[in-house]
């Protein structure tokens, strides 16, 4: 038997990244608790880092290596500096949300580093085994984090609930990828592919049987309905600070892991996914924008709203087209950046002893702090999809996509809940601008130095993008197509 | 000399600018705001001076162009172009935006410098719609508008401000979605976004049909046609008076623009056989909406309504074209009916304004809207009462006036489609003498009501001079609309050319 030595530049962030996080997790236990500011600084500077390695090393080839399980190509390496900077942005909205608390511990950026090593593992998988070991990491770190708030009941509550749906989900997946293992003889994506493509088109049960097993994972992962249930409840009973973190990056990651399997792996198979998408598309638009529109907290009201971008995202992927699948990677990018504003806005209002986790305590923001309100409006203005934002133009690519694919129709019913979806974006609107201040939340508020300069970047990065979007959606195009 | 300069640009964004460094000067200091956002509004104006003197009449080409890529993704371009059609309204736009920047000169008291910022940047997302020849900058531009009217209703309003804003931006982003479904449909079939591309465009009778119901969904909305314009009497009456004079001056026009740009030379064939749909919803507009302004308690509203059954006008113009041509079998008549149309939006720009900002002359010293809380006006406030009698002549379509000439074309292109269109349509000059001298009457004329009428002072030197600008120029309008029709003309005979092809 030879061994050969393989090929470990394509994985240098991966195992960067993981090489740090391990140090941090060391260097953090001999920190006394007033020092936690050293593993923040670390874990931001790991973040940078790899952002750096992945530039150094971005090339327009696709290289596979360890035995062809982990692929390295330009939509790996552009999804990555997108988990980057998501993570970073997250990190930083979390810590003053933390240190008010009194939770400020190194865990959560330990766990967070740790997801997103399981994110990039997800996004450069290209073996179902490594596709799943990616999850489960950041699946396990998930669930801890959620959980972190030793104290705090309903975060406790809303562990267990994510623990055992998510498991359920894991397990699901994993009954999925046996069976196309066992219809096609390996783990490999791109063998899978062949195979399938080889195989001879009449209708084989087993791999339809284990391709809905994916799918409904997938669906699970992602919280697209009818698998949607704990996204809610997760979303609002944990800390806000976690919430702000499960709800950006790893939906990115979960977009990556979708591609992998669905698209490279099962794309053969398209026709008979496509109608499944379109299912979960529209009730998850359905769904969403509907029951969004009866939560008084905003957590849950921005859980709703995630639903429903992830029927959005489907819309996408589901055309089946190259220009389909840029445009679903230009949504979820787009989406983890608003997200993370949105979510960045409710820490910021927020305080010792307050959670500002009813819409209500957006009244009068205007009067409060005219600039976040401002910032705020741009942050749902996008999500609504009203240009001159940029979720505009999210929505315009994959509504285009599905048009093009041939389903006028689903273009129609997608606008029709963006309208539905619009009122309750604009009913934050209303209060933040046209009511007055609650009277016992009427004091002006101002974020601290490092939040108020972040949250404007990511507010007006929202306009930017939006007056000129051409670049990302180049990037997006040049990593779906070349 | 000025063909090659970037006028365009400099319109749209000069005033989006300027509104922003209104917003960051003028925060705290209000007489900044003021002097800054009324610098801006002029300076605006007199950049747009140009497009009127140096357009090239007799031809239809787009002018003043700009191209710049933006979205190559998309092969969505930065493309700007003006014709006969878009250019008197983007100066009627620069013009109105000075009028309700002075407007707002005493009258708005909290936040000026946000409520100026807000006219001035959506003067120049307005300026933006006319002037995009790419249907995804038009689309921006057209829902980008939105949001700072959103604010202005929901800040400066009324008592029920909230539910007027959330109906008026609810109702017309719902009619606008579908418009844009369209408009990707038309980009995976001819691989551009340019409007140009579109007109050329080949459509089988189903899909323009279908096409033809989305742009109607999103221009019926805003221009507004029975039955969607419930949403206009509430906003109008909700809105502080700047607002109202800018979406009634302004934002219904778009919806007729939208027709004449999208609608007609997209989709003639389905114009052709959805005309007698577009007629009969205009002259309910004229006959029905005319009939529920005489009972109007609201001065507001009452012209609020008068203006609903005015853009019927402005429909009902654009889409006697087919009838005539089936009637008579030559395409002068279509001509005819959408100039007049055009003149009737630039005219009812004016006169709309004017009666606006009278009714917020009023209100700023009574507050209250109410017509039977005024009685006697002229005896306190002769020129007032003079200034409005004469807009109340204009708004009836009194010969002389501006109000004339375009309902005036209207009709005359109506006799040649069929004579009971011709008299559904004339009622109008009943009905709106009707209720628009009923109001005379009731708030002008009589004896003084009550105390309060006879406290009132008159107009200021500024009230004056906004009330003199809108008199000249519906006057001007009314006794010597050739300049305004030689700009047109091109354009119209190019577009009416265009519509006669079937594109089936």
């Amino acid at each position: 038997m030879n061994f050969e030595i393989p090929n470990f530049l394509p994985a240098v962030p991966e195992m960067f990244v993981l090489g740090m996080a391990c140090l941090i997790l060391v260097i953090d236990a001999f920190l006394p608790d007033s020092r936690r500011d050293v593993t923040y600084g670390l874990v931001q500077a790991t973040l940078v880092a790899a952002a750096g390695l992945t530039l150094w090393l971005m090339g327009p080839d696709t290289v596979l290596t360890f035995s062809d399980t982990f692929v390295q190509d330009p939509m790996a390496d552009i999804l990555k500096i997108a988990v980057y900077v998501t993570s970073f942005l997250v990190f930083l909205y979390a810590r003053p949300y933390l240190m008010e608390r009194g939770i400020h511990k190194g865990e959560f950026y330990i766990l967070g580093l740790f997801a997103v090593l399981g994110m990039m593992i997800m996004i450069s998988g290209h073996n179902l085994l490594t596709l799943y070991l990616g999850l489960e990491l950041l699946s396990l770190a998930s669930y801890a984090l959620v959980a972190f708030w030793r104290d705090n009941t309903r975060a406790t509550e809303a562990a267990m609930k994510y623990f055992v749906l998510g498991a359920l989900a894991s397990g699901l997946l994993l009954y999925g990828m046996s069976m196309i293992y066992g219809m096609t003889g390996s783990l490999d994506i791109a063998v899978i592919a062949a195979e399938l493509t080889a195989a001879d088109d009449s209708l084989n049960v087993p791999l339809v049987f284990g391709l809905v097993f994916l799918v409904v994972a997938i669906a699970f992962k992602l919280g697209a309905v009818p698998f949607h249930m704990w996204v809610p409840d997760v979303y609002d009973g944990a800390p806000t600070a976690v919430t702000l973190f499960i709800a950006t990056a790893p939906k990115i990651a979960a977009f990556a892991f979708l591609m992998r399997l669905l698209v490279e792996g099962m794309g053969p198979m398209h026709a008979d996914w496509q109608g499944m998408l379109i299912i979960l598309a529209v009730l998850s638009l359905a769904v969403g924008n509907v029951i969004a529109i009866a939560q008084t907290s905003i957590k849950r009201m921005l859980a709703y709203s995630t639903i429903a971008h992830v029927g959005f995202l489907f819309m996408g992927i589901l055309a089946g087209t190259e220009s389909g699948y840029a445009s679903a990677m230009f949504y979820v990018i787009v989406y983890a950046l608003t997200a993370a504003g949105g979510f960045g806005m409710i820490v910021f209002l927020s305080r010792k002893g307050f959670e500002a986790d009813h819409i209500d305590d957006f009244k009068g923001l205007a009067k409060r702090n005219p600039w976040f309100a401002f910032i705020m409006l741009l942050l749902l203005f996008s999500m609504a999809g009203v240009p001159p934002t940029v979720g505009f133009y999210a929505k315009l690519a994959v509504i285009q996509a599905a048009v093009g694919a041939g389903l006028v129709w689903l273009g129609v019913v997608a606008v029709i809940f963006s309208i539905i979806g619009a009122f309750y974006y604009l009913r934050v609107v209303k209060m933040m601008f046209f009511d007055e201040p609650k009277e016992d939340n009427a004091e002006p508020v101002q974020p601290s130095g490092a939040l108020a300069a972040a949250l404007s970047i990511n507010g007006l990065a929202v306009l930017a993008l939006g007056i000129f979007p051409g670049l990302l959606l180049s990037v997006t195009h040049y990593a779906i197509i070349g | 000399m000025f063909a090659d300069w970037p006028i365009l640009s400099l319109l749209i964004w000069l005033p989006i600018l300027g509104g922003f460094l209104v917003l960051a000067a003028g925060r705290d200091a209000p007489h900044v705001a003021r002097r800054l956002g009324l610098a801006v509004a002029v300076a605006t104006f007199v950049a747009s001076l140009p497009l009127w003197f140096a357009f090239e009449r007799g031809t239809a080409e787009m002018q003043f162009q700009e191209l710049a890529s933006w979205i190559p993704a998309f092969n969505v371009n930065y493309h700007l172009g003006v014709d006969g059609i878009s250019m008197p309204l983007i100066l009627l736009t620069t013009l109105i935006t000075v009028v309700v920047v002075v407007a707002a000169w005493e009258s708005v008291k909290d936040r000026i410098a946000y409520y100026m910022a807000a006219m001035l940047v959506m003067e120049g997302l307005m300026i933006g719609m006319f002037a995009a020849m790419d249907a995804v900058l038009f689309y921006v531009f057209f829902e980008a508008m939105l949001i700072p009217m959103f604010l202005v209703i929901g800040i400066w309003g009324g008592p029920r401000r909230v539910y007027a804003t959330l109906k008026f931006f609810l109702y017309t982003f719902l009619g606008s979605v579908f418009m844009l479904v369209a408009l990707i449909w038309m980009y995976i079939q001819s691989g551009s976004f340019l409007i140009q591309d579109f007109h050329a465009l080949q459509i089988g009778m189903t899909a323009q049909i279908l096409i033809f119901l989305a742009f109607f969904m999103a221009f019926a909305v805003k221009i507004p046609m029975f039955p969607v314009h419930t949403w206009l009497p509430d906003a109008h009456v909700e809105a502080p008076t700047g607002g109202s004079v800018i979406l009634a001056a302004i934002m219904l026009k778009i919806g007729g623009y939208g027709f004449l740009r999208f609608s007609l030379p997209i989709t003639p064939d389905a114009s052709a056989v959805l005309d007698t749909l577009m007629i009969v919803l205009s002259l309910i507009a004229i006959v029905y909406i005319g009939v529920v302004a005489l009972i109007q308690s609201d001065m507001k509203k009452l012209i609020a309504y008068s203006s609903i059954a005015h853009m019927g006008f402005v429909t009902l113009g654009f889409f006697l074209a087919f009838y005539i041509y089936r009637n008579t079998g030559d395409w002068e008549g279509a001509s005819l009916g959408i100039a007049g149309g055009m003149v009737q939006m630039i005219s009812h720009g004016f006169i709309s304004a004017a009666m606006f900002l009278a009714v917020g002359v009023l209100y700023d010293r009574l507050h209250s809207r109410q017509i039977a809380d005024y009685g006697g006006v002229v005896n306190t406030m002769p020129w007032f009462a003079a200034f409005f009698v004469l807009f109340a002549m204009a708004n009836t379509g009194l010969p002389g006036t501006s109000g004339f000439v375009g309902e005036f074309m209207v009709i005359l292109a109506a006799f040649k489609a069929d004579f009971w269109i011709a008299f559904l349509a004339a009622t109008t000059l009943i009905l709106a003498a009707g209720y628009t001298l009923w109001l005379v009457k009731r708030v002008i004329f009589g004896a003084v009501a009550n105390d309060n009428v006879a406290g009132l002072s008159d107009m200021n030197r500024r009230e004056f001079f906004l009330m003199g600008v809108l008199a000249f120029f519906t006057l001007l309008l009314g006794v010597w609309p050739a300049p305004l029709l030689d700009v047109m003309n091109a354009t119209i005979d190019h577009l009416v050319a265009h519509i006669a092809q079937s594109k089936l």
